[in-house]
């Protein structure tokens, strides 16, 4: 696939100062411990252990280390009042694109629900590139089962005390990790007429 | 080599993956009930796994013992496919995600666009997009029920339910041009208004449908073989499948009253008066109650819905996000760039994530959109309920036949684009 | 030796039947993959009735089935399958390979999808569309009855 600022035309000059003016949005909140019962649960419990908080279009988001995930996530699942007894979805990023250098590479998402209350919550646990792994969540709720899996398969982060950590997705055999950023998107070349087939 | 294996019980580990080689004599098991496993392979090419889904069953005669399934023969790296397209281009690879509701794909993504860029929608776009979604609904239920039947045995209601499924395809194509990959809902609004005598035809299509629901009805649901087949299998309580992350009518029918049209409303719903229902014993019939009911309900608030269209347009007015009119092309220069802009290169929503979900036929459809301020999404994440729904068969079917799974199967209604992705 | 030889008017008339029998008769094993599946199951209903074309049972084992319909994007997990239910099918038999993905990767061309299924089975007739409508896979299937109508009966035993 040819690269969309290449058929533009734009230099990379352009491009770094187009990017730049539409970096930090103004409407970025920080959650203050006051407000918001789910960062006072996880500050009182677990100090130290929180690295950022955002308020962001009305969705709060917690990063974490990854030391104490799993029992981060049973108090938040067990206490009455923030109740987050559905996983709604466990998912990863590859940051390699956009982080700057003091930033880990690679984020685990953890989007949780309450059935009671009605709310989200997305925690993230930050994983560093030269050692991929994190406790597994199975033991909070077994729905993490698969979807860890899926981020072994597409990410290769590996969770500890997993019950069963296998490929997924792609064949058993298959080598890489499609989709962190440095895996290619591989396919066929369009057939142009200068890169015209002789077979 | 000949070896012979003596005394005590032959552990199924060693029968499982290993075949058996000739000369070996496997002598003086217990003819207990775990030393008899047969593994049968339900492969990914099977009339009745709705989609290339492989399940290794471990038999025991005909009784489940144990089932595994395996997916990713569907695999078709969207995820990564989205990150290499704008974020109007990708709308149309979201639609091939979940095939059989290809218009709720379609607006989760665009609301979680929308949250990104902060832009409302007008009216009439929401109206319309509610009116979609529940045609879309209708059809993707008519789909579960033709195919449950089947493979239950009940031919007759797959040959009905699709002709009722081409009305509402017919709307579709009268709508965009195309009878299932419309990718009509998109950031901002609709690609197109409705054409004139779309909403008199939706109309006539929601005043006939009671009468066949009732007719599927009354072939169906007191039908003896159709009860006997369908009740006490397939159960699953409420704190396990609110723990095993199940949403849509496969957690209704086990007594959870969740529904993201009414908890988390969007494009509308909490404007019309709707029930949810919900089922007791958590049983492959108490599913197929639930859905029959939903699609009564989304009649409800199709009639309600229909009348009183807000009239207006259906884009956003936001220049950035929209595409101009064509008829301004010819004169407005800002348009012309406008329109090149948006077509080569694509608008950029500030540096964040969003998180949008909507009620489809199988449960919560998600869409995780993160974006680095380019005009390419950096990451999105789709959410598909069909995957969490299938992590628990295996505790569904255990210790029921071949012929249960099946039913099962059918009853959680999964699609294997939504799993693979 | 045989019938194969051409013996004129005896072996034209014995063609002729072979293909009308061959023609009107083309069973489908059942091979919906994915979206093009739907469109597929959409032909077969009364609306547009492929069973009027002689297509009225789809056969689950392959063993039984003429034609496989490729309906639906191939990953290379499944490539091995799909490989390996087109040889169990016996001869005669013919692929149709329907949507834009199973004739040329269609929207995807990534690492997962193969592009187009011809890479491993030979394929008669394609069909392009996203999904094609279902009469498009009928006028496929009226397509493959007339190249069915050219062969020869014995170069495919």
């Amino acid at each position: 696939m040819v690269d969309f600022d290449i058929r533009l035309g734009l230099s990379p000059a352009d491009l770094t100062a187009r990017e730049v003016q539409n970096k930090r949005p103004d409407d970025w909140k920080d959650l203050s411990a006051d407000d918001d019962i789910e960062l006072r649960l996880i500050l009182e419990n677990f100090p130290g252990q929180v690295v950022n908080s955002r308020l962001f279009r009305g969705e709060k988001t917690i990063w974490v280390k990854r030391d104490k995930i799993v029992a981060i996530l049973t108090i938040l699942r067990d206490n009455v009042e923030t109740a987050f007894n559905f996983l709604s979805d466990l998912t990863a990023v590859d940051q390699l694109k956009v982080h700057a250098p003091s930033q880990e590479r690679f984020e685990i998402v953890y989007n949780l629900y309450s059935m009671s209350t009605f709310k989200r919550l997305r925690v993230k646990a930050i994983v560093p590139e030269d050692d991929t792994t994190i406790d597994s969540v199975e033991t909070v709720w077994p729905a993490a089962n698969w979807l860890e899996r899926e981020v072994y398969d597409l990410f290769g982060i590996t969770f500890n005390n997993h019950s069963d950590l296998r490929r997924i997705q792609m064949p058993d055999d298959w080598i890489g990790h499609p989709l962190r950023k440095d895996y290619p998107m591989g396919g066929e070349q369009v057939e142009f007429s200068f890169n015209v087939r002789k077979s | 080599m000949a070896t012979t294996l003596s005394g005590g019980s032959v552990q199924p580990e060693i029968l499982k993956d290993v075949a058996v080689p000739r000369g070996v004599t496997v002598e003086s098991y217990e003819q207990s009930d775990e030393s008899e496993i047969m593994v049968v392979n339900m492969g990914p090419q099977h009339p009745s796994t709705h989609g290339v889904l492989r399940l290794v069953l471990e038999l025991d005669g005909e009784t489940i013992r144990k089932a595994t399934p395996h997916i990713g023969y569907l695999h078709t790296g969207l995820e990564k496919t989205m990150e290499n397209l704008s974020y109007y281009k990708a709308l149309v690879v979201t639609d091939r995600e979940d095939y059989l509701s290809n218009l709720v794909n379609n607006l989760a993504y665009s609301l979680a666009v929308e949250k990104l860029l902060d832009v409302e929608v007008t009216p009439r776009a929401r109206r319309l997009r509610l009116i979609l979604n529940e045609l879309e609904r209708i059809a993707s239920h008519l789909i579960w029920l033709g195919t449950h039947a089947l493979d239950i045995g009940a031919m007759t209601i797959f040959f009905y339910t699709w002709r009722e499924r081409d009305q509402i395809l017919d709307l579709k194509e009268m709508m965009s041009g195309v009878r299932m990959m419309t990718s009509w809902i998109c950031p901002g609004g609709l690609r197109g208004d409705v054409p004139e005598g779309w909403l008199y035809r939706a109309q006539k299509f929601v005043d006939n449908f009671p009468r066949k629901l009732d007719e599927y009805n009354r072939l169906l649901t007191k039908n003896p073989i159709w009860i006997e087949r369908l009740t006490g299998i397939g159960k699953i309580s409420a704190e396990d499948a609110i723990a095993w992350g199940m949403s849509g009518s496969s957690l209704r029918g086990s007594g959870v009253a969740w529904d993201v049209r009414k908890a988390n409303p969007y494009t509308g719903y909490d404007e019309f008066e709707f029930d949810i229902p919900v089922g007791s014993n958590g049983d492959v019939y108490d599913r197929y109650l639930v859905r029959i009911e939903e699609m009564r309900q989304s009649i409800r608030i199709l009639n309600q819905a229909l009348k009183d269209v807000p009239s207006g347009p259906v884009m956003t007015s936001d220049r950035k996000i929209a595409p101009p009119p064509r008829a301004e092309l010819d004169t407005s220069m800002e348009s012309l760039i406008h329109h090149f802009k948006l077509f080569t290169e694509g608008y950029h929503p500030p540096v964040g994530e969003a998180y949008a979900s909507c009620e489809s036929g199988r449960g919560e459809k998600g869409y995780y959109v993160v974006s680095d301020g380019s005009s390419i999404p950096y990451r999105v994440k789709i959410n598909g309920p069909s995957l969490k729904n299938l992590q628990a068969l295996p505790k569904m079917v255990e210790g029921l036949y071949i012929a249960d799974c099946v039913a099962i199967i059918g009853s959680i209604d999964i699609v294997l684009g939504d799993i693979d992705r | 030796m045989g019938v194969e030889q051409n013996l004129g008017f005896l072996t034209v008339s014995v063609n002729k039947a072979v293909n009308w029998a061959r023609r009107n008769s083309v069973w489908p094993a059942t091979f919906g993959l994915a979206c093009c599946a739907i469109e597929m199951m959409a032909s077969t209903n009364s609306r547009y009735d492929l069973a009027r074309f002689g297509s009225e049972a789809f056969r689950a084992s392959p063993r039984q089935a003429d034609l496989m319909i490729v309906a639906g994007r191939v990953s290379k997990k499944m490539a091995p399958v799909l490989r390996r239910i087109y040889d169990q099918m016996p001869e005669p038999k013919w692929v149709i390979s329907m949507g834009d993905c199973a004739s040329c990767g269609g929207v995807f061309n990534n690492y997962a999808i193969l592009q187009g299924v011809d890479q491993i089975v030979p394929v008669d007739i394609y069909v392009p569309g996203c999904p094609p409508n279902p009469d498009a896979l009928i006028y496929a299937i009226n397509q493959l009855q007339k190249k069915i109508d050219r062969e020869h009966f014995g170069d495919r035993r």
